[in-house]
């Protein structure tokens, strides 16, 4: 594969929304260089609009001009073109398939119900929507079991494609801990999920990506007050 | 070890017609469970705990959900008669248009569907609009992807025949041909498709099941 130079490779997105990290850490994974182009929170720049016009949403690849939308295609469309890197997506056709109905279970499913807990109003209906949360995530820490086979990732013994399509979410994640006082991935519920949270922030192409919780936590207040909304998407 | 290819399907249900054309398409012998969806046998429900739904393809005892997890499934185990191109980037773009058609489109279809009066004509622009733009995705091509079917083609075809159902059951035209030249001809085109032409579920029957669909929604407003 010929040398791609910074600006064949950007990225529309901004720093605290997961979906944008999805791409970020593959392109670290394939030790792809990217111009790394922030959206401002309120307004949306003429190339997102003009690059996403369907959904006029981050992320955006723009790949030697061409526009890749959505964020768990792009991971895809990294892997498919970056082939000599290290693999995201299981080699193995039926792991495969078993990542990406997690991926779709925890974007369909499991991230609403984590949107539910900011939206829900009075004790009675957070405490609902917290639960729901936590059974999303029991069901995740069994899939790690079976997809991990006793290694660290979802992926084995390096990230893959689930651990990059839930793991995007533990900013957020730590964030409505904090804010809620309580425990969402917990030792005695998901352990195993609690041991690979922190190796998964740890990675080597995560670090860097992945917000400080505190940071994120002010982000989220802001957000807040300017939308009355949870979390962005 | 031979190969053993089940499919849980129910007669009518459109997400797993998809896995019927693919596994038809590509020359996969399998066998069918028809299930009953008042009363889903305890197999489909081990073999898919988490959604409890048809369709699940179970390949030599190893189940796979979801119709766009269970095409991208074929299509990485058997490699004759692709449905998704080779390269990348037309790749990710039917990716990205099969996902539009599951969480935008058919969505706002549905929608049109099972409201009726100042609801109804709220919910039609929305319906036109993403009509608009996957007609646009039609420009110089017989199918999405080319001048054979693929996935995009795959994941909308369903649309492509029971639109006259939801049609007739509304009294409404959404795919008006002067609007969606591009549409009408493709779904003429799909239509002559032999595996697609083949594996149509039965019209009156669906004119009827889909009648009383709409008729549950309108009266209690809430899905069976």
């Amino acid at each position: 594969m010929a040398a791609t130079t910074t600006s064949d490779v950007r990225l529309i997105g901004a720093w605290p929304s997961p979906f944008v990290m999805r791409a970020r850490i593959a392109l670290n994974i394939k030790s792809v260089d990217y111009e790394f182009l922030q959206e401002q929170l309120g307004s949306k720049s003429d190339l997102l609009l003009k690059s996403n016009p369907v959904h006029k949403k981050i992320p955006v690849l723009i790949h030697s001009d061409r526009p890749i939308c959505e964020s768990l295609v792009i991971v895809q469309y990294i892997d498919d073109v970056w082939a000599s890197g290290p693999s995201i997506l299981p080699s193995d056709p039926y792991d495969c398939a078993i990542a990406r109905f997690w991926a779709a279970y925890i974007d369909d499913k499991w991230f609403p119900s984590l949107s539910g807990i900011a939206r829900a109003q009075g004790e009675e209906a957070k405490k609902a929507a917290i639960e729901q949360v936590v059974e999303g995530l029991v069901l995740l820490e069994d899939a790690f079991l079976k997809c991990g086979k006793g290694k660290a990732f979802f992926g084995g013994d390096t990230i893959g494609y689930l651990d990059i399509a839930l793991g995007c979410y533990l900013g957020w994640i730590r964030v409505t801990e904090k804010m809620n006082n309580m425990k969402l991935l917990d030792e005695a519920k998901t352990p195993n999920l609690v041991t690979w949270a922190d190796k998964f922030c740890g990675d080597g192409s995560v670090k860097d990506v992945m917000p400080e919780t505190d940071k994120l936590a002010e982000f989220a207040k802001v957000l807040m007050a300017k939308f009355r909304a949870p979390p962005p998407n | 070890m031979a190969e053993e290819v089940k499919l849980f399907r129910t007669w009518s249900s459109p997400f797993a017609l998809r896995i019927v054309w693919a596994l038809k398409l590509k020359g996969i012998q399998y066998e069918t469970i028809f299930e009953d969806i008042s009363n889903k046998s305890p197999l489909l429900l081990q073999y898919n705990p988490v959604y409890k739904k048809v369709p699940v393809l179970v390949h030599n005892g190893k189940p796979v959900s979801e119709s766009l997890v269970i095409l991208e499934y074929i299509e990485d185990t058997w490699k004759q008669t692709p449905l998704l191109p080779e390269d990348p980037y037309e790749r990710a773009t039917a990716r990205f248009w099969a996902k539009f058609v599951d969480d935008k489109l058919m969505p706002s279809i549905w929608h049109v569907f099972v409201t009726q009066g100042k609801e109804q004509d709220e919910a039609i622009p929305l319906a036109i609009e993403n009509l608009n733009l996957i007609e646009e995705q039609l420009k110089g091509k017989k199918f999405f992807s080319g001048e054979t079917i693929g996935l995009v083609d795959i994941a909308f075809g369903w649309m492509g025949n029971l639109i006259s159902v939801l049609e007739m059951v509304t009294g409404l035209k959404l795919i008006d041909a002067e609007k969606f030249p591009l549409l009408q001809a493709w779904m003429q085109n799909l239509s002559d498709v032999q595996v697609i032409k083949e594996n149509w579920p039965p019209h009156d029957k669906l004119v009827s099941k889909f009648q009383a669909i709409r008729e549950t929604y309108l009266a209690t407003g809430a899905p069976k």
